[in-house]
């Protein structure tokens, strides 16, 4: 019987990827183990061998195209004596949905503006998740949904109505942000495991090393204690250093130089020194990595005075604020999510585009709730806004982006619009961001509240690896919208 | 890679005779500078007695010929970054003794304004980076420091200093591979006064030549002893030659002793009094200067009066200095926290 053969996933957050080149042609005798393809996915190129035998029917994906689905039909493998004709033209057949053969239909880098859901927008592929819609790209430009007359085009955009942008992937975003300020600034590099010759554990400095060359693009051994206690030497020294923690979850070894050598040396020294330098990387839950590899620490580095903690949601903010940051003076501690990397959104083309530390971005009007978040926690925010939307509850959405300093004021004024709120993380509930912007909600907008602000968070629990467990660990679109529910009282 | 260089001898040589090649004003420079860290931290002590000094205290009285001997070693623009205990190293790169007293008392006068204290000095000027008060964090910005000099390529040394006790930090063996990887113009110096806060050498550490473990990633090093000022500056020759050749980094083992405890609340339990007192009588650093001053005829008693005089004044000083100075201003809570 002819069976399709998918887009296989090669890494914990792969969803997508690209067929690079094809090993097998249509007609050829496949055993298992053979090299079929190479697949190469936001980490590596990856050689992908067969495990059934048969004959190569059609192949229904061409070598060169991007953004494959993992998941969807690839090629049709036939039995012996098989007709290729008998095989069907992708769908129907294996786990595939006809989402996916829709999605390959699409032309997979080409954004299409204004559907809200561009091609290049990912899900996560787990079991039973059915239920999650695609997630909506942040609005090109600000559509009022409800009366918008309190916010300042300002807050609602980083730039004039009618700039010109341009999709791109936080990746290339975040690459494109240190590529400029490299270009800009002869003082600025890079050091980390693996952002120089392997081009990147996640491909965010893939080419710089060409560009800049070893003595700017850093390989470093694997010790973050050591590492970052020299880049924080550099930067007492006068260099301008952007550091990657391969995850954050590795930057526990260097905790110390980041707290008590970074953060403080400026207050220490009565301000005679300070430390300008960026610690960047993905921090938060991926996918099935468990419990080492699988936290927010966004709460416990925003407690620590004379760091500057960030945290982008889309492409746009990522861009803008990593350009800030490496411009900042200070230690900024830049926490990026694994799962965004290769989610795609609309940047304004302009030759030097920053954003200010602490200016939220008002990312949907609304008047019956305000939900606050951040980094991924956006993606459920939106996702929950929209779906209340249908409702006709019209939630106002905060991107915060920056934690420290963090836009309390923007929050405290819509709350006196909404009365309501609800505030959304990955992180643990015990000294959450959310508990912290509830008590300040609490002492600034006391009499504006009509119902106790709820902070939606990760579950209080290192993260399991089983894929149900994983799932009900994180905080959900379905808990979002119950907690709307009840803050609304509907 | 650089080979690992014998030790000399660690035994003095005799006290009577003044050495070939040493200059009166070598010698009188040298006898200056200890003595001023000595008479400093001794007023240290006081003051804290006194209780104008607060928190943490460390004194360098006894390691005096460690700094002075490797100051005499760098050129201008070089650059030093040490521990908590270091009193000396600022007096000796040329920090006002008033600054640093003032710091010491927790006033607007002192360096870092009264809000670093004793652990936490700094001075671009003079290219002091601290002051850090985490064992052996200064080991990697030291190594940093020196990272930026060679990507400056501006031909700057650093001088990293630390201790026994954080020798056996991980951190120091992460900086090692790195600063030899990328041949980094840091000199690590460990002042090995023996004891890590309480715990003798012997007690605490395997593999007790420190200087030695370089030798697995490379570096060259070697045993100096730490109560001879000559000797001392002599071996910092050697490792800045090293470094500013672009060779990479050097290590330096100072034998060094200090006379008072750990902090200003250490009972001293762990050694006897005795064994400081043999120290205090036959290596005393200052004294083997005052010796060759005098043996060699370089300077009277009533020269050497008149420079203990002098060093006091300084000191009498920058001990009003730092009763007299404000406390910082109430505004000061909420500044230099971020630029």
């Amino acid at each position: 019987m002819a069976t399709n053969i998918l887009m296989p996933a090669l890494s914990p957050t792969m969803e997508e990827g690209t067929l690079a080149r094809w090993l097998k042609k249509e007609g050829d005798a496949v055993k298992s183990g053979d090299i079929l393809a190479e697949i190469e996915t936001d980490k590596a190129t990856m050689e992908f061998e067969a495990v059934d035998e048969g004959v190569l029917g059609r192949i229904l994906v061409a070598e060169g195209t991007e953004g494959v689905k993992v998941n969807a039909p690839i090629a049709v493998l036939l039995a012996d004596g098989e007709s290729a004709d008998a095989a069907p033209a992708g769908g129907g057949l294996g786990n595939a949905s006809p989402e996916d053969g829709a999605n390959l239909a699409q032309a997979p880098t080409a954004g299409t503006p204004g559907t809200g859901d561009s091609p290049t927008t990912v899900e996560k592929k787990m079991p039973n998740s059915s239920a999650e819609a695609p997630v909506p790209a942040t609005p090109v430009s600000p559509v009022a949904q409800g009366p918008s007359g309190q916010w300042s085009a300002e807050q609602l955009s980083d730039v004039p109505a009618g700039t010109a942008t341009k999709t791109m992937t936080v990746r290339e975003a975040l690459r494109e942000a240190m590529s400029e300020e490299m270009r800009r600034d002869e003082t600025v590099f890079l050091m980390g495991e693996e952002v120089g010759e392997y081009q990147g554990a996640y491909k965010i400095s893939q080419g710089m090393l060409d560009e800049f060359g070893a003595r700017r693009v850093i390989d470093t051994p694997i010790t973050e204690h050591g590492f970052a206690g020299i880049a924080v030497g550099a930067a007492f020294g006068g260099l301008k250093p952007i550091v990657e923690f391969m995850t954050f979850n590795f930057a526990m070894q260097a905790m110390d130089h980041l707290i008590n050598s970074a953060a403080k040396t400026l207050y220490m020294s009565g301000g005679q020194m300070g430390c300008p330098i960026v610690f960047r990387g993905p921090n938060g839950a991926a996918a099935r990595v468990a419990a080492q590899h699988s936290q927010d620490f966004a709460a416990w580095f925003m407690q620590v005075p004379g760091l500057r903690v960030v945290m982008p949601y889309s492409a746009s903010d990522a861009k803008g604020l990593m350009k800030t940051a490496i411009r900042d003076p200070n230690p900024v501690i830049f926490l990026e999510n694994e799962i965004l990397y290769g989610r795609s959104f609309e940047v304004p083309d302009l030759e030097d585009f920053t954003i200010p530390f602490g200016k939220a971005k008002v990312e949907r009007v609304g008047q019956h709730v305000t939900l606050v978040s951040f980094g991924i926690g956006m993606t459920y925010a939106l996702q929950a806004a929209e779906e209340l939307a249908k409702e006709g509850i019209e939630a106002e959405v905060i991107n915060l982006r920056s934690l420290r300093p963090m836009d309390l004021p923007t929050v405290i004024e819509s709350v006196k619009k909404t009365n309501r709120c609800v505030t959304i993380e990955e992180g643990w509930p015990q000294g959450s961001v959310g508990s912290y912007i509830g008590s300040q909600i609490m002492q600034q907008a006391f009499d504006h509240l009509d119902a106790p602000v709820i902070s939606l968070t990760g579950k209080d629990v290192p993260m399991p690896y089983a894929a149900n467990l994983e799932k009900l660990a994180l905080v959900t679109v379905p808990e979002v919208i119950e907690a709307v529910r009840h803050v609304t009282y509907r | 890679m650089a080979t690992a260089t014998a030790a000399p001898t660690a035994t003095p040589e005799p006290e009577s005779e003044a050495r070939p090649n040493v200059s009166r004003d070598e010698l009188l420079k040298y006898y200056r500078e200890m003595l001023l860290i000595r008479r400093f931290e001794e007023k240290a002590g006081q003051l804290y007695g006194m209780g104008l000094i607060g928190g943490f205290c460390h004194l360098y009285i006894g390691q005096e010929a460690v700094v002075v001997g490797l100051e005499a070693a760098a050129e201008e623009g070089d650059k030093r970054i040490t521990s908590y205990r270091d009193h000396g190293h600022m007096l000796a790169c040329g920090m006002d003794a008033k600054g640093v007293m003032a710091e010491l008392t927790g006033r607007e006068g002192g360096y870092s304004k009264g809000k670093g204290g004793s652990m936490h000095m700094f001075s671009k000027e003079r290219h002091f980076y601290g002051g850090h008060g985490i064992v052996a964090a200064q080991v990697p910005i030291g190594a940093g420091l020196a990272f930026a000099d060679k990507y400056l390529n501006n031909g700057r040394v650093t001088f990293t200093y630390f201790g026994d006790g954080a020798a056996n930090q991980g951190q120091v063996y992460e900086s090692y591979n790195m600063a030899q990887l990328w041949s980094l113009p840091v000199v690590f110096v460990i002042e090995n006064n023996q004891y890590a806060m309480g715990t003798s050498v012997k007690r605490s550490t395997m593999s007790r030549t420190y200087w030695e473990r370089g030798a697995a990633y490379g570096i060259a090093g070697e045993e100096v002893d730490g109560m001879d000022v000559l000797a001392v500056k002599a071996a910092g020759e050697r490792a800045v030659a090293h470094c500013r050749s672009g060779a990479g980094p050097y290590i330096l083992e100072v034998k060094t002793y200090r006379y008072r405890g750990h902090s200003m609340s250490d009972p001293a339990k762990y050694r006897t009094r005795e064994e400081v007192q043999k120290m205090k009588e036959e290596r005393d650093p200052i004294e083997q200067v005052r010796s060759m001053l005098l043996t060699g005829s370089h300077a009277s008693e009533d020269d050497l009066k008149a420079i203990d005089k002098e060093i006091r004044d300084i000191v009498n000083e920058a001990a009003e200095f730092s009763k007299e100075s404000p406390e910082p201003d109430l505004t000061e809570l909420w500044t230099d926290i971020v630029a």
